[in-house]
This record gives structure tokens, sequence and C-alpha cells, in this order.
């Protein structure tokens, strides 16, 4: 199957139903999203799949032909960063930092559909996010930055 | 090897008795100065001043022994040393170091000791000083017990002014103009005539002396960076998903394996049936491992479902095969033949409760599960002469030991890459998984081998934190709090832990009243007492250890006298606390929370306050009860942690810690049934999730006289506060753990 992963153009031959997490890591080598859970439950595996957060472990490999992927890498990198991943420094989000990629997709998502979100808002659409950590007061924090930054520009 | 070594290799040096009969070998061991590790690969013209700095012509690297968790200590760890150094961040890189006997930690003796943390006095002291001896004795290379940064904070720095004075001197040398009139910033010596020499470009110079360790540390006063807030080294990667963490760890050749132990732990496996799983895609092989079997494929996933497609008979569990039969025997357990330590006996607990109006309640604190984000994972390769490991680890040297003896090795014969990780909370003091996937390269010698285990398998795997039952008996008299006995129940999570990798304990385990004996209250009646059960489902070190569990049945009990003597629950606390640095804590989070406030009716505001590691911590949350359920709606935190390194990693840790230790009380539980955890994956054992975050208010303080870690002591604090809050807002009081088993949450 054939799909643009953070814009380039990829080939790949597996079996219909691999998730797309693991084409990402194990076929394609892009290891910023992680995999915690398997099961939708963590959303550390969240990419942008055709502009939507979604959870890639969900994603069958066989539903990908033409698909546009993008993932942590290409959001923003560190010397051109997102908006979000400016807030998420700014704010020091993160500490064992495996869930943040996953967090950082699901919130640029959040930001592109609701541009000033209410905590409640953030709690609804952040919900499937786990962080063990505990880093959701600074998750919150950094959403609300991010926001007002994207609104400035 | 010398008697002191098979000393320390037979006994884990815990006790207090077995610390006492270390002594002799400890003062001899100790004043030996171990080996800087450094010196071995030392390349020509690269110097290296002690086992911290090391700087060659092209940088400068500082060693972080400690393994990042996610606390940051990476960074602290860094700062230290550059404090003295005088190097930026964005100047030096950091490397974990090699497994290595000069990495002891200083500061593990703390909780090894039958003294409370908050006592100063002479005996307290002492034996600390000989428990640290039997630590250095040991070489015991250990993060964990909140110590790293009370193990770092005088060593780091004092590193960094020896390899600062050094510089200079090799400067001096260099320039023929006295090391009194240099002066040193931004990674280098500044001449008088403010020209600026690298330390790289006087490594060269450097290497030829002997090292300046005649320094003092600076004063508290001259510092740039300890005190101030810091961008975390890790912060950009963590950002970005360029941060390498075990799990991405991808090397020429390499194969990914995964495993399917029997579910029963410890069980044996009887036999299996892999035909089908051999015959599928990307299925190299199928090997058996000590209580299970591998798959061996070119993708995880391909693996993961090759396991699924296998057939297994398994041995029964060493261990009551329902969990109700785990209460039964700890509830069995409150017998003098099971009696571990009087650890607090002040007044007559005994006589004050002998009769009239007792009040007594019964506690239960779960097993519950470490489920760090990142899977279990390691990459192993095994040569002829050497093998190497690529993982996370709390313990390196250790691990060399158990890699080696799989793989025939000595242990400086396994190399060992440490890694950043995703969360331990205590999962990464275990060896099982690294053995495994050293079992299974030692089956495919010369290919690296990546074992990556499932969320179901890392759930299924785990040994959780111990349960425990409390039992307390209390009087109040004229309003006051005149009695309290407590006695808890539980099996030593030590000493199955331990047990794993050959040692024993001697003598008793703290961690069985840990956060309930030490708490510094001045009860004219004071009793607690540890009941070690025996025979139940492994255990290990969840964070904060024996604190949570011990601290809730404390602080929900001391709770429950209070409100029967009719008392306020913050003004008591604070009544009875016996330490002023423990009161000015209380007294701090009363004032911050507003504690006297008015409330609506179906608001509660409970306190708790549990020193754990030395720390100690109240916390204030006030809950609402609305038609959905209990809300969280704020949490105030106070500790004091003797001097704060960085402020806002310092109150990340702390709102971490604190929904850490809420989400856990509300959700989290392992039960047992037909031998085997009954829960599989985050759907029911999830902790927090941001809806249910409240707002965290954080003060640290700095009034205690010694540098204290701040990873477990938010924990503890969080279910008794929440339980008390729950009691004040609905005058319902739950005293088992989880929450949810006996109110809804919103």
């Amino acid at each position: 199957m054939r799909f643009t992963v953070n814009g380039t153009e990829r080939e790949v031959e597996v079996e219909e139903d691999m998730p797309l997490l693991w084409v990402l890591r194990d076929e394609l080598g892009l290891t910023g999203m992680k995999y915690g859970c398997g099961v939708a439950q963590c959303g550390a595996c969240t990419v942008h799949l055709d502009g939507a957060a979604v959870r890639s472990c969900q994603i069958a490999a066989g539903t990908l032909e033409g698909a546009e992927v993008v993932t942590i890498e290409g959001l923003g990198t560190p010397t051109a960063l997102h908006a979000v991943q400016e807030a998420w420094i700014e704010h020091q989000v993160a500490q064992c930092g495996y869930c943040q990629s996953g967090q950082i997709m699901q919130a640029a998502a959040l930001l592109e559909a609701t541009p000033d979100p209410s905590d409640e808002d953030i709690g609804f659409e952040m919900d499937g996010n786990l962080c063990r950590c505990g880093t959701y007061p600074r998750i919150r924090a950094a959403i609300h930055a991010a926001a007002a930054k994207l609104r400035e520009a | 090897m010398s008697r002191a070594g098979k000393i320390a290799r037979r006994t884990f040096l815990i006790g207090s008795a077995a610390i006492a009969g270390g002594v002799a070998f400890g003062v001899y061991m100790v004043r030996r100065t171990p080996a800087n590790p450094l010196e071995e690969d030392l390349a020509e013209g690269a110097a290296t001043f002690n086992p911290w700095v090391l700087i060659d012509a092209e940088r400068v690297t500082l060693i972080t022994p400690h393994a990042d968790l996610g606390q940051g200590t990476v960074s602290a760890q860094a700062a230290l040393i550059a404090e003295e150094l005088d190097i930026e961040f964005g100047q030096f890189v950091t490397d974990f170091g090699p497994p290595a006997r000069a990495y002891w930690n200083t500061a593990m003796s703390e909780e090894a000791v039958p003294f409370r943390a908050t006592d100063d006095g002479f005996a307290a002291e002492t034996m600390r000083d000989v428990a640290g001896g039997a630590i250095k004795l040991l070489g015991l290379q250990a993060t964990g017990g909140s110590t790293a940064i009370p193990d770092s904070f005088d060593k780091l720095r004092r590193a960094g002014a020896v390899a600062r004075e050094t510089l200079k001197l090799a400067a001096s040398r260099r320039t023929g103009i006295p090391v009194a009139e240099l002066s040193t910033a931004n990674g280098a010596v500044q001449l008088p005539d403010g020209t600026a020499l690298p330390y790289t470009e006087l490594a060269e110079t450097a290497a030829t002396l002997e090292p300046v360790t005649d320094v003092s540390l600076r004063d508290p006063s001259e510092w740039r960076l300890i005190g101030t807030p810091m961008e975390r080294l890790d912060i950009l990667g963590k950002s970005t998903g360029t941060l390498g963490y075990g799990i991405d760890i991808s090397l020429e050749g390499m194969v990914h394996a995964a495993i399917r132990l029997n579910p029963r732990k410890g069980g044996a496996l009887i036999g299996h049936d892999a035909t089908e799983a051999r015959g599928m895609r990307g299925v190299r092989d199928v090997v058996e491992i000590t209580g299970g079997v591998a798959v061996i494929a070119d993708n995880t996933w391909r693996a993961f479902r090759a396991l699924d497609a296998i057939t297994f008979d398994w041995g029964p569990a060493p261990y009551p095969a329902e969990q109700e039969d785990h209460w039964q025997r700890v509830g069995d357990s409150f017998t003098d033949e099971h009696l571990d330590r009087v650890w607090r006996d002040d007044g007559d607990a005994g006589a004050a409760l002998d009769g009239g109006e007792v009040i007594e309640a019964e506690y239960r604190s779960p097993y519950v599960a470490h489920a760090p984000l990142e899977p279990l994972n390691a990459v192993v390769l095994v040569e002829a002469d050497r093998a190497e490991v690529w993982t996370s680890h709390q313990i390196p040297r250790q691990l060399q030991v158990e890699v080696g003896q799989i793989t025939g090795h000595a242990p400086e014969q396994v190399t060992f890459h440490n890694q950043y990780v995703g969360g331990s909370f205590g999962h990464r003091l275990e060896f099982e998984f690294v053995k495994q996937a050293a079992e299974i390269a030692n089956q495919l010698r010369g290919t690296p081998v990546k074992l990556t285990y499932s969320r179901e398998e890392d759930f299924a795997q785990d040994f959780t934190r111990h349960i425990a039952m409390g039992r307390a008996r209390g009087r109040v008299e004229n309003g006051q709090v005149t009695a309290l006995a407590l006695d808890i129940a539980a099996p030593s999570v030590i000493a199955s832990q331990v047990g794993r990798i050959g040692l024993s304990v001697p003598g008793p385990d703290v961690q069985i009243v840990a956060g309930a004996w030490n708490n510094p209250y001045a009860i004219p009646d004071f009793r607690v007492r540890a009941f070690r059960a025996e025979g139940l489902a492994p255990t290990s070190s969840w964070r904060a250890v024996g604190a949570p569990g011990a601290g809730f049945i404390f602080d929900t009990f001391l709770d429950e006298l209070i409100h029967a003597a009719g008392a306020n629950p913050m003004e008591e606390r604070i009544r009875l606390m016996d330490h002023d640095v423990s009161r000015r804590v209380l007294e701090t989070a009363a004032e911050m929370s507003d504690w006297g406030a008015p409330l609506e009716a179906n608001q509660g505001k409970g306190v708790a306050f549990v020193e754990s590691f030395g720390v100690p911590v109240a916390e204030v949350v006030q809950v609402t009860d609305t038609d959905r359920g209990i809300r969280i709606d704020k949490v105030w935190v106070v500790c004091d942690v003797g001097t704060i390194v960085d402020p806002v990693n310092f109150e990340n840790l702390v709102q971490g810690g604190v929904v850490f230790g809420l989400g856990h009380a509300m959700n989290c539980e392992i039960t047992y049934a037909d031998g085997m955890a009954q829960q599989e994956n985050y759907y029911d054992h999830e902790g927090m999730r941001i809806h249910q975050c409240p707002e965290i208010i954080v003060a640290g303080l700095e009034n205690g006289t010694q540098v204290r870690g701040i990873g477990e002591p938010p924990v503890p604090p969080a279910a008794p506060a929440l339980g008390n809050a729950i009691f004040a807002a609905t005058g319902r009081r739950l005293r088992a753990l989880p929450f949810r088993n006996g109110i809804d949450f919103a």
C-alpha cells in the first residue's frame, strides 16, 4: 500500500491488518509516536490521519492507500517548532515524556478545531491521552498558551 | 573474593542487626576511594578528574549515573556539577556512565535504619553513617528511595569544584599566570586580560596533573543555578519525539521478540504447541525461556500476534489463587508469631486502651500495578567473549551480574548502555525482563534481540505494590486524641524483591509501617506494630513503597479519632505535631488552603500529613459531592525538602505525585482470580485522566536542614487527604482503597 508520511510518499508491503503504529515504528523507523497499550486506551500512538488525530494502533494498514499521515516528526522539528511544542517547552510539561508526542498531536488537532478551548473542552478532547507521571496541570496550561500564540499568529 | 565481599553478596544489608555486624568491614572499605571508571578507556589528551567529569578536546561530558525515570535527574545532576564547574547548559553533554562502584548511593541508607528521618539525635546520625558505609561496601549503585538529589548534592558539587580548580592549575601552567589571578565562567578559564581558555583546550594539560582535591564548596548565596528555574536538558527531545527511549533502539540485524509467561506469576510452563505460530509470516523461531515461551520475528506486532496462536499448559500459582484468600492470609497474620517489629511505643498504649471507650477500625490497601507507559523492553546482544545490554535500569551493576549469570560472562564483560525510560515507579528495579531478553539472545548469539512486552504481559507479570491491612484502636478525651495503637500486617516487599536476586533480608522490614510509625506526632500513648504476612503474590517497590498504604491507614484513622474528639482536623494535627519543620508544613497548608473558610453543604475539605523519605508533606483536598459523583476541586500541597534544586521541575514532580496518589486511590487495584491478575490493560487500571485532574497548588519550603528528594513523598498523603475530604463532604468514611469500590467519582 502507498500513502504519504510527513509529506513523503511511502510504500510498504505488509499484512492488511498490521496497525499503522507498527508500520511506522518497525517498518518505516519512525519512533516518535509510542506503543503504550495497543487498544486505544492511552493515546501515546496518536498521529494525524488526513488531518484528524487518531490512535495509530487502531488503523489497519489495509485502509491506508492514498492516506496522508503526519507524525510528531512531521508536526515540527527541534529547529522549527510547532506552536504547541513551543508551549510544551516553555511550560516544561514533560516528565518521562513517553506520552507527550501523543499529547502534542492531540492538542494540535484540538486547537485546529477549537482555537480557544475551555478547561472542559480540554478535559473532553484530551481524556484519551493518559499521562502516568501526572503532568495534566501543565498540559492544560500549555494548551491555553499555545492557543493564545496561535490566535496571535 | 574477600570475606567482606562474600558477606555483601550473601546478605543485603538492610536490617539494623546486619548493619551492626557489617561495621568493621564497612569502616575499612569505606575509607578506600573507589577507582574512577573513566580512567580505563581514557583517550590520549582527555582528562578525567573524578568519576563525574570527562573533558577532551571536543567536549565536556558530565556523568549523571542516576537513572532518569522522568524525574529530570539528569538535568539536576548536571546542574550540581555545573554550579561549581562554571559551565552553562548547552556547553556540555551528559552520559549515564558505566556501571561502577564509584557511583555508590550514599543516601540509600536513610531508610535502612530504625530511626525516624525527623530524628537528628546522636544515635540516629551514627547509625545512618554506619548504614551508609555498608551501602558503600556493597558498591550499591542504585536509583530509588528519592535519593538521587540527597546522594548527589555535595558529591557532584565537589566533583565540579575539583575539576574547576584543576583546570585553573592547568591554565596557570600554560600561561604562567598564578592560579589566584584566574577565574572561571562559561566553560572556560578567564585570564586577567579577558582572554578565555575553554576547558576543552586545557584538557591535554590538565590530564598530566594530579587533581586539586583541596576545594571548598560555594556558599548558597553564590549559587548561579541551584534554586533557579532551569530548562530540563531532555525537554526539547521529549517535546519533538526526537529523544530515544529503550524501546526505540534499533541495531543492524536486530530481531524482535515477544514473550508469554505463565500468568500465574512464577508458575511453570508444562507444555505448549507453537505449530501454527511457526508458520506465520515473519516468525523466525519460537524458543522456551524460564516460565514461558518467546517468539522471535522480524517485527514487534508479528511477534505479538504469533504468541496468540500458541496454546499453553500452565502450572499453578505459588501463592493463593483467589484474592479473598490473600486477604484471609493477611488477616491471619496479626499474631505474636508474625510480629515483625514494634516500631513505635510511646507511653503505654496497651494500658491506655484496656477497657473504657475505645474507637476501632480496619483498613485495606490493595495490590497496585506499576504500569509506566513504556512497557518493559530490553535489547541484548550476546557474543563469545561479551554481552551488551541496552535498556533502562535503576541498579546497573546488579544487571551486569544477572545477565552474566545467564550468558556465562563475568559482570565486567557485560556492557550496559542505560537509556531514558517512559516511567518506572519502581518497575525498573526488577531484573526479570532483562534476564528474559538475555535468555533469548543467548540462544541467538551474534544477533541483537529486542524484547518488547505487550501491555497485557506487562500487567500480567508486574510485581505489584504489596497489600496491607491495618487494625487500629484509639481513644479521645476532652476533645483531644490521647491514644493510638496501630497494627499493620503485610508481606515484606523488600524480602520479595531482593529474594529474586538471591539475597535475603535479615531483620524487620520497615516498609510494612513506613508512613505510619515515623510521623512526628506526640500522641501520649502511641504504638505502631508491624506483622509480616507470608506466602503471598510477589511484590516490588512501587513509588513511595510502604508509605502509600501505611500512610493511608495511619492518617485516615487519625482523622477518625480527631472527628470523634470533635476537634478540628487541621488544628489537632498541628497541636499534636512534635517537629518544627513538619508543623510549619501543616501551618502553611492551613494558610494556603484557607482551611477555615466556609464551604457549600455538598463540599468538604480533608487534610493529611505523611512523612516519607525524610520529607514532611501535607495535602489538603477539596471535593464536591455532585449528582454525578465526587469531584475533586482543588488540592494544596506543602512539603519541605531542605533545598529545592529547580523550582519548576520541583512543582511538576509534586503535582505529578499528587495526581499519581489520587488516581490510584480512586481507581486502581490488582486482584487475583485463578492465580492470575484480573486487570489486563489501562481500561481497568488507568489511574487519573485529565478531566478528573484538579488544580494543584504547590508550596516548597526549605526549613529542613538536609537536602531531600521529591520523587516519592507527595504520593502517600494524597489517598488519606481525599478520603478525609470525602468524609467531610458526605459523612461516609471509606476504609478500603480504591475508593471507587465504595463511591462514584465524576
